[in-house]
């Protein structure tokens, strides 16, 4: 498979064990500019690892991680990988709770990273207004001096994934976004991420099949450490090896 | 955005800074000592002391409260910031010494002519603490380069949580046994002491006592004023995101690491500078000021005061020093039991220590009237999703 389109995302032949355990097991995964990937599969099918790999925190003990043409994400670090434009949302939502949803926004907004600029510099109001189209975008405009700890579930992982939408980012890895959400916030969470397709890359990992119909063009099972299959959600969802693996205990009767 | 001083606040401020430097020293120097208003000089420097204890809570406060480090060795700094002062008022006291010389008592004691003949006895490295201003720069950059350096080490090797507790204080106590050494030129287990004079003037006169007093009031205005203006700013806020999810800003581009190195630097001067005007009003300062124990008070300071405040670590350091002076004077035996006995307490029943009662009070309140209502609603149990078998 030679790189003849450009990849936004590329992982070649990538392994990355754990005292042994093979957490990621020669894995390949492409992604073109602007898609939105849906990557699903069993507890321990190393997806997390995956987006671990991908960010920095962990290296790959063999392998090719890239970013756009030429990146080599493997030799950078989180805060240097986040700053070539890729955000991750975690799994568990994390905000700042004692800080204002404003604030959290403010903090994550594109621009300068160095200390001498976050003790000196004011706040410019071209800044708050794209913290206040943020906010419009993730629904929480009201709640802008409301501290985040006091959110909803709900409202917390919109308010990260508005932290990422801040920075502005070419890549967005979003971390089960809809785990502990009703059907209904579920539901907006797939609008919500339906709308950014296009504009940004997203690569998104999820367990609730409900969810990855909903805003699946394309998916991705990881099985143990290693790409299953590809293909849309009809096709994935009738290929013998996911049923074996994954599907078969979940689906309906 | 808030404005970065309501009046309010400021309103208070100035009220007590009014008092401590103004109001007491003025006790101190025209009401007569038959008065019962008179502050007497040896009171007014114990609160002297306290008020570099202060500035040591703050620093504790800056690292815990508000950037979640918890260090237990901040004393080191402290003490660092009290020896390199404590250095030139050594070298002041010239040939008042017991032993009349050239050099401090210790040195003639510890036969150091013998070990630096080309000096006369003077380690080489105390020759520039002749001069005041090379002490108090050094007051500065020795703690500094020490937290730099461990702290380039610990934050760089992603050391965090109760792992960095236990560093600390493992490098506290390593630079405690090497200061109790007598040949490590610092004078070992008794350290410096027997003082004279401080820039020229008489240590022991009530009118340098005042003056030290009164700096170390403003020293922790200072600090107080500048930990205030930190909160307000965007580096406030990254302080206390690192503090509630370290994870989320590093994934956001900010390279910890470096804030918090900063953060550590700046509480290790801020203990430094209390530490150097805490060794001329106490008159000693010897490797036990910097042995474990003592930073775990100042910890307990800011626990008790309340942390994640600004006043909280000062009411704190006061008042358990306060607390303290009576305690070991009226029962000295159980007085560490009574500072763990309240340390426990603190932490369980007044999470935001003393600052936080007023609030505690209102939730309390609070509480009592919506009870009735309270137990008709039942809580939301979270549904766990039924596991299905695998056969």
């Amino acid at each position: 498979m030679s790189a003849h389109k450009e990849f936004i995302l590329t992982l070649e032949g990538v392994t990355k064990s754990f005292d042994g355990f093979k957490a990621i097991n020669d894995l390949n995964f492409y992604m073109d500019t602007g898609e939105l990937r849906v990557v699903i599969g069993p507890n321990g099918a190393g997806k997390s690892t995956m987006l671990d790999l991908i960010t920095g925190r962990t290296a790959p003990d063999v392998g090719k991680v890239e970013f756009g043409k030429d990146t080599d994400l493997t030799e950078l670090n989180e805060y240097e990988i986040n700053r070539l434009g890729i955000g991750r949302k975690f799994q568990t939502p994390s905000v700042y709770v004692d800080s204002t949803v404003f604030e959290n926004i403010w903090l994550s907004l594109e621009g300068s990273r160095s200390l001498w600029s976050c003790l000196f510099s004011r706040i410019t109001s071209e800044q708050r207004d794209r913290i206040q189209e943020v906010m419009k975008t993730i629904g929480l405009v009201d709640k802008a001096d409301t501290k985040a700890g006091l959110l909803s579930h709900g409202q917390k992982q919109w308010l990260e994934i508005g932290m990422l939408l801040a920075q502005n980012p070419k890549l967005l890895l979003v971390d089960e976004p809809a785990a502990g959400m009703t059907d209904e916030e579920t539901h907006k969470t797939g609008e919500l991420l339906m709308s950014l397709e296009g504009k940004h890359s997203i690569v998104v990992i999820e367990h609730d099949m409900t969810f990855v119909r909903q805003i699946a063009r394309k998916v991705t099972v990881l099985h143990q450490g290693h790409v299953l299959c590809e293909g849309t959600v009809d096709q994935v969802q009738n290929d013998e090896r996911v049923i074996e693996v994954y599907l078969g205990r979940k689906k309906k009767a | 955005m808030k404005s970065p001083f309501p009046k309010r606040e400021l309103c208070f401020i100035a009220v007590i800074a009014a008092l401590v430097l103004v109001v007491v020293p003025c006790l101190n120097a025209f009401v007569p000592s038959t008065s019962a208003l008179h502050v007497s000089t040896f009171t007014m420097s114990v609160y002297g002391k306290y008020l570099t204890y202060a500035v040591l809570a703050m620093g504790v406060n800056l690292l815990w409260g508000y950037t979640g480090i918890l260090s237990l060795g901040q004393c080191l700094f402290f003490s660092l910031g009290g020896y390199c002062l404590g250095m030139n008022l050594m070298l002041m006291i010239g040939k008042l010494g017991q032993y009349k010389a050239d050099i401090p008592d210790f040195m003639v004691f510890l036969e150091f002519p013998k070990r630096f003949p080309e000096t006369g006895g003077l380690p080489p490295h105390w020759i520039p603490f002749k001069h005041f201003w090379f002490a108090a720069l050094m007051v500065v950059v020795v703690p500094a380069v020490v937290a730099y350096i461990f702290g380039w080490l610990a934050f760089r090797s992603r050391i965090k949580g109760v792992y960095f507790s236990i560093l600390s204080q493992a490098l506290t106590y390593a630079a405690t046994l090497m200061f109790f050494r007598n040949d490590f030129t610092f004078g070992g287990n008794n350290g410096l002491t027997d003082f004279k004079f401080i820039l020229g003037f008489d240590v022991n006169h009530p009118a340098t006592k005042r003056t030290l007093y009164v700096a170390s009031g403003v020293l922790l205005l200072l600090v107080y004023l500048f930990c205030r203006w930190l909160n307000t700013t965007k580096f406030g806020l990254i302080q206390r995101a690192i503090r509630d999810s370290e994870n989320r800003v590093l994934f956001s581009g900010y390279a910890t690491a470096h804030f918090k190195l900063f953060v550590f630097v700046v509480a290790g001067v801020i203990a430094a500078l209390g530490g150097a005007l805490f060794v001329p009003q106490v008159g000693i300062i010897n490797p036990s000021e910097m042995a474990p124990d003592k930073s775990l008070e100042a910890v307990v300071w800011c626990a008790v005061g309340g942390r994640q405040s600004l006043i909280g670590p000062i009411l704190g350091a006061i008042s358990i020093n306060s607390l303290k002076s009576y305690a070991t004077h009226a029962f000295a035996e159980q007085w560490p039991y009574i500072l763990g006995l309240l340390f426990i307490f603190v932490t369980l029943f007044m999470p935001k220590g003393i600052v936080g009662i007023p609030e505690q009070f209102r939730e309390l309140k609070a509480r009592l009237n919506r009870k009735p209502k309270d137990e008709t609603t039942t809580a939301p149990v979270p549904v766990e999703p039924a596991k299905p078998k695998v056969s």
